[in-house]
């Protein structure tokens, strides 16, 4: 009893909105807009389903697009952002240099600044460096927050290679680049997926960026599209919104199914410190 | 023995090429893995750090330059009355979902650390109001908050809890109880999470042993379970805190700092003037307001981070 009720209120709550995301974008706008005190109105069901507000989406706006920039600056930022985790990561756990340890705080410092602390002179850079209104402002900018959390990721996962692997690889003739690339970065994997799949969704996520550096309907990720193009002044598109929603939802939550003991294994070891 | 001394040979009649041989100079090869790091990061992290610093002190709207005008943004900030509320909002809505984030969390970790049938199944569930884009479930909350169609006055009203239809986003401590709530639905998930790979951590015996030696459930978890995971609560909560204290996506989404700006925090502030009404300068003082507070908590982390490697 006390494990049981407990466990499907916190569940109730959780899963709740997506349940009524769900349900809102499937139904027909005459039974959407109805008071919450009419009578015989039971809003958790419906039984005319109907895929109007799909249809709306892929053909009154641009959703197809939002979706495919969303998708296209996620993997690239992504990347860009795993390129440069891993050789910093390799770099701070396994090589001494001078510096080596101001480095590394410094790099967790850039991993606790948020967006909104940035966003207003990073637009007038953008602006200035001509990126302004293209994937690439945002492409660039996304690794700020992902090289990082992946450089401290594969840091931890770095670590736990032992040393004597590297120096057999070394005493049979290879160099100190190809011990990396071939022995050390293949054995760290599941953290390169780890921090790969954890970067992902980050970028899915990322909004107040998308929001000022892009202006035109046709650039911007799902996010900023379905806040700015499907409310009207004061009229919210209900079932478009909530078909938006779960329609850009849906990627992520694909990625992350795929990937579920990789994202908690990151998740953890971005806090374990 | 003999195969070695032949590939030793071998290698040094052909020296590898030069770009090789500096990298096999530990110093040079570190610089070559971290030069992309340093200079994005630098590109755009540390430099518009400082441009913002210098924006802030001069009266540059978009498209002017403007001129430098000391502290005199900042002054003008202090003695406004809707940047009071925002720092105020600021400091409320931080502390109010960080401490039912932790127990929420807590709990709802200690009982996912059990045995169960579709634990992993669970597991996976809970996560997904922290991976699913905030701004799109946010959009979900509104929707379920709304003045006229509001599922929650549905409920309510059928439960008989209410008779009359509740404005939730229309009134400033509704709005403000409100973006509470999802702020606290949206981060729970990192906190149970985070907290039950801890709780994974401490060996059952320990409480197998106190337990024969009859101390209670409560006295368990406030003598053994407890102290173990502070650890990892600390560095969770300070995650979160900094998170928490510089959003934007919620508020923006759910009232857009309404109703007359009762319920902006920094960021959303910063962004209704800085990008809203084009003066960049304020906009780019409110922002940086926020970091002190920041500088002190990253400080915090830093240290403890420290002192529980040193331990």
């Amino acid at each position: 009893m006390f494990f049981y009720v407990p466990m499907a209120l916190f569940l109730l709550f959780l899963l709740f909105p997506f349940y009524w995301m769900v349900i809102t974008s499937v139904r027909p706008d005459g039974e959407l807009y109805r008071p919450w005190n009419s009578v015989n109105y039971n809003p958790f069901w419906t039984w005319k389903p109907t895929l109007d507000h799909v249809r709306y989406l892929f053909e009154e706006t641009l959703f197809a697009s939002w979706l495919w920039n969303t998708t296209f600056i996620a993997l690239a930022s992504t990347a860009i952002s795993l390129v440069c985790g891993v050789f910093a990561g390799y770099a701070l756990s396994r090589l001494n240099f001078p510096f080596a340890g101001s480095l590394g705080t410094g790099i967790f410092i850039t991993y606790l600044v948020p967006q909104t602390l940035l966003f207003i002179p990073l637009a007038e850079i953008i602006r200035n460096y001509r990126l302004g209104d293209t994937p690439w402002s945002l492409i660039l900018t996304y690794p700020t927050f992902l090289i990082p959390f992946c450089t401290w990721l594969m840091m931890g996962y770095f670590k736990a290679v032992p040393k004597e692997l590297e120096e057999c690889a070394r005493i049979d003739g290879a160099s100190r680049w190809q011990a990396m690339l071939y022995i050390v970065i293949p054995v760290a994997i599941p953290g390169i997926l780890s921090a790969g799949i954890f970067a992902f969704t980050l970028s899915w996520n990322e909004f107040i960026y998308a929001l000022v550096f892009l202006s035109s309907p046709e650039q911007k990720t799902v996010p900023v599209g379905v806040t700015s193009e499907l409310i009207r002044g004061d009229v919210f598109y209900w079932g478009p919104l909530m078909a938006g929603a779960l329609l850009g939802s849906i990627p992520v939550a694909i990625a992350y199914s795929f990937f579920v003991e990789h994202y908690v294994a990151g998740l953890t070891g971005s806090v374990k410190g | 023995m003999a195969i070695s001394a032949v590939s030793d040979t071998t290698l040094r009649e052909a020296p590898p090429p030069r770009r090789h041989r500096l990298l096999e100079d530990e110093r040079w090869l570190a610089f070559v893995l971290l030069v992309p790091t340093i200079v994005l990061l630098g590109m755009f992290i540390a430099y518009p750090f400082i441009r913002g610093i210098l924006l802030s002190v001069t009266s540059s709207r978009v498209g002017m330059p403007g001129d430098f005008v000391g502290l005199a943004n900042f002054y003008k900030i202090f003695n406004d009355g809707i940047f009071r509320t925002s720092v105020y909002n600021t400091f409320l809505y931080t502390g109010v979902t960080t401490v039912f984030k932790l127990a929420l969390g807590l709990w709802l970790a200690m009982l996912l650390n059990r045995n169960f049938r579709g634990k992993a199944f669970t597991r996976a569930f809970i996560l997904l109001p922290f991976i699913i884009p905030t701004v799109l479930s946010t959009f979900a909350w509104k929707w379920m908050f709304d003045p006229t169609f509001s599922v929650l006055n549905w409920l309510l009203y059928h439960l008989g809890l209410i008779t009359g239809r509740i404005n939730w986003l229309g009134d400033p401590d509704l709005a403000m109880i409100s973006i509470i709530i999802v702020n606290i639905w949206r981060g729970v998930p990192f906190f149970a999470i985070s907290l039950l790979a801890g709780l994974q951590t401490i060996s059952p015996e320990l409480n197998e042993a106190a337990a024969i030696d009859g101390a209670k459930p409560w006295q368990r978890f406030w003598h053994i379970t407890w102290p173990l995971l502070l650890p990892v609560t600390m560095v969770v909560m300070l995650f979160s805190v900094i998170q928490t204290f510089a959003d934007f996506q919620i508020v923006y989404v759910m009232t857009g700092g309404g109703p007359a700006n009762a319920t902006h925090l920094f960021a959303t502030y910063a962004y209704q003037i800085g990008i809203g009404t084009g003066l960049l300068s304020e906009g780019a003082a409110i922002s940086l307001a926020m970091f002190p507070v920041l500088f002190l908590v990253v400080i915090i982390q830093l240290l403890y981070i420290r002192r529980v490697e040193v331990r």
